[in-house]
């Protein structure tokens, strides 16, 4: 089991720097193909050839490509100085750099719409685990039931439907129609209910397609668990249908759950695009979808990486609790 | 064989009417249907027979001849946990210790599962959860029927699996199923079956995933257990090897009825049915020639949806047109007594069977 941790950090370790290499790489190589010089368009488009060629020379945008890898790479972990003439930035560490935009640091930034994102995710996946794995799991013991085929109905709409339709319509429902809920974002420093009327929608819209889908790959598997012959034994035993159900037959069937939520999970930590737009939530999916509209590459930068690394410490989380489920996987 | 005669398992008819019954497990007129799209599936179709502790009864056949279904019915696992398939269609009677199984009180029949009959599957791997260590399955099977503490059950868990002869007990039972070897998970397979001593063992057919010599062991195993707990034994296999090293009484099974039964050396020297001439003629046998062919039986077993009119083996039976009249082909033979607890369901004449078992069959085995 322990050298087998260790194997997992050591390769998430490696992934990690291959990410930053790779994202990178986007910055350096991306305004390259799109024939974009990246001072002139963080100075503007009327300006004055020095003031292009002071950024340029502040941002090292002249240094060779390795100095540049080195510098960004050392940025994030000890902070870097910009520097042209007697004019010297300090940027300290994580550092991203600054926008082209606003000249805000992207960091703060970032750390400030963090919590917005993960509140989102996080809360929406606690919905969507019950209600999807539940609804398979009851869809599978009643395989054929009208309880079955209308849970498998709406699931497919889940599935189907996309968020801005759902989340939408919700809007339209229960904020506009029936004024429930004033959808309207509060941090959750200032209001905890205002916060939570806030957030209710979006947990709601983005939690219905996925569990959808999870109630889909429950029943699935849960179908082709209660096959098995250990489950036969587990029932030959003499065990109460609940513990066959419960202990036997669940713990197999959370193996592929595990490793789906480790995988949407950190993807949405990365952003939920398309919900933060819909209810106007200052997340991280909001910032890289404006960043990505203004091109503005330190922002990309920073929500990709964080996105990577999320989705890096969540698979190495699920890798771990799959072991700890899984005996079999210890060796491999 | 002096073991062998001493048998005391009856094998007879069941009565018309149903009174209860008085041997430890009786089973009368046992049908197991399956409703499918393609039409209904008689898996077991009429299944008779009597079973004492202490005694072992071998279930010979095909695959596909019913063998395993009964045993499953007799677990009453065709009902349990069925979630949204079309139940299986059960009928007639099984008696185990003076309680009528089918039309008991299901968590009834589900409290003596593991307690009062225990069954050892086939392919030890499938059979245990890959999740749980051996003993925590063990102890889950003990405390399941037993209201004991972990400790108490931990140690009857490693007392099993000292029993069964797996070494260093104490250390593996926290092994995993796929630390162990096949048959050592057979072993493990056989001590979690009887760690509650039940008066019922159902073992279908513990050998055949396992090495030929591991299989030797295994029923050794099981044949010690047996005289140390003094259970009833009902062995399921396709091998008449392995019956014949165990069982008290045979019964061969095709189609899903019974065609021959009898105390394991009648069924052995004395076999009244072509297909257990046909069995006994496929097994491979150390002590004759080398360049004998085996004989397989001709044909392949019957669909058990339409089950062939007359008797079920009639399209693979070399003597089917030995009786007058067609009868093989329009007539079901019963189940008839043809010597001392000795049945068979044929249309050859006594005469005629006795004449090609001596004259055709036995000489060629």
């Amino acid at each position: 089991m322990l050298a087998y941790l260790i194997r997992r950090l050591f390769a998430a370790a490696v992934m990690l720097a291959v990410i930053i290499l790779v994202v990178f790489s986007i910055f350096f190589l991306v305004p390259k193909w799109a024939g974009v010089d990246i001072a002139t368009s963080f100075v503007g488009k009327q300006a004055d050839p020095a003031a292009v060629n002071a950024v340029r020379e502040k941002l090292g945008l002249s240094d060779p490509i390795y100095s540049q890898v080195w510098e960004f790479f050392k940025g994030i972990f000890a902070g870097r100085t910009y520097a042209a003439g007697g004019d010297v930035t300090r940027c300290a560490a994580p550092c991203f750099g600054y926008s082209f935009r606003s000249e805000q640091a992207v960091w703060p930034v970032l750390t400030d719409r963090f919590p917005v994102t993960l509140a989102l995710a996080l809360g929406a996946a606690v919905l969507w685990l019950v209600f999807g794995v539940a609804a398979g799991v009851l869809s599978a013991l009643k395989r054929g039931s009208l309880w079955d085929r209308s849970a498998m109905v709406v699931a497919l709409g889940g599935v189907s439907l996309p968020i801005y339709f759902t989340g939408l319509l919700s809007l339209a429902i229960f904020s506009y129609g029936l004024k429930w809920i004033d959808a309207q974002y509060v941090p959750i420093g200032d209001s905890f209910t205002g916060w939570l009327g806030g957030m209710i929608l979006p947990w709601i819209t983005l939690a219905f397609l996925y569990a959808a889908m999870y109630a889909r790959i429950t029943r699935a598997t849960m179908l082709e668990i209660l096959g098995e012959d250990y489950i036969r034994t587990a029932r030959a035993k003499g065990l109460r249908e609940q513990t066959v159900i419960g202990k036997h037959a669940m713990r197999s069937t959370m193996t592929p759950i595990l490793t789906m939520l480790g995988m949407d999970l950190g993807a949405l930590i990365g952003g939920a695009i398309l919900t933060e737009t819909t209810f106007s939530l200052p997340g991280l999916g909001q910032k890289v979808l404006d960043s990505i509209k203004t091109q503005d590459l330190p922002f990309i930068l920073g929500v990709t990486l964080i996105t990577s690394v999320a989705v890096l410490i969540a698979n190495l989380v699920v890798d771990i609790l799959y072991a700890v489920i899984d005996p079999r996987v210890r060796l491999a | 064989m002096t073991e062998l005669s001493k048998s005391g398992a009856a094998v007879g008819e069941p009565t018309a009417s149903s009174p209860a019954s008085t041997s430890f497990l009786e089973v009368r007129d046992l049908k197991v249907h399956f409703p499918t799209d393609d039409g209904l599936v008689k898996s077991v179709d009429g299944l008779s027979f009597q079973l004492e502790r202490g005694k072992t009864l071998g279930i010979v056949g095909e695959s596909g001849s019913g063998k395993s279904v009964t045993s499953l019915g007799i677990m009453g696992l065709h009902t349990a946990g069925q979630y949204g398939k079309r139940k299986a269609q059960i009928s007639g009677e099984i008696w185990l210790d003076g309680t009528e199984l089918l039309t008991a009180d299901p968590d009834h029949v589900r409290k003596l599962r593991g307690r009062e009959m225990a069954m050892i599957f086939q392919d030890p791997l499938s059979a245990l959860h890959p999740y749980y260590t051996i003993g925590a399955q063990i102890v889950e099977a003990y405390r399941t029927h037993h209201d004991v503490d972990k400790k108490t059950a931990r140690r009857r868990a490693i007392e099993m699996l000292d029993r069964v002869g797996i070494p260093q007990p104490d250390k593996r039972v926290d092994a995993y199923p796929h630390e162990f070897s096949g048959g050592m998970r057979q072993r493990a397979m056989i001590a979690m079956s009887l760690v509650n001593n039940p008066e019922l063992l159902i073992a279908d057919e513990p050998t055949t995933a396992l090495d030929v010599t591991v299989q030797a062991q295994i029923l050794d195993l099981i044949r010690d257990l047996q005289k140390e707990f003094g259970s009833a034994v009902i062995i399921i296999t396709h091998d008449l090897g392995v019956v014949a090293e165990l069982a008290d009484d045979i019964l061969v099974m095709y189609g899903g009825r019974c065609v021959e039964r009898g105390p394991a050396e009648k069924v052995f020297y004395e076999p009244r049915h072509p297909y257990t001439w046909g069995l006994l003629g496929s097994m491979p046998r150390l002590d004759r020639d080398q360049q004998e062919r085996l004989i397989p039986v001709k044909g392949s077993p019957p669909s058990l949806i339409n089950v062939p009119s007359g008797c079920a083996f009639n399209p693979r039976c070399p003597y089917a047109d030995l009786p007058k009249d067609n009868v093989t082909r329009t007539v079901r033979p019963d189940l008839t007594e043809i010597g001392d607890r000795h049945w068979a369901a044929c249309h050859l004449t006594p005469e005629q069977r006795e004449r090609i078992w001596t004259e055709e069959i036995a000489p060629k085995l």
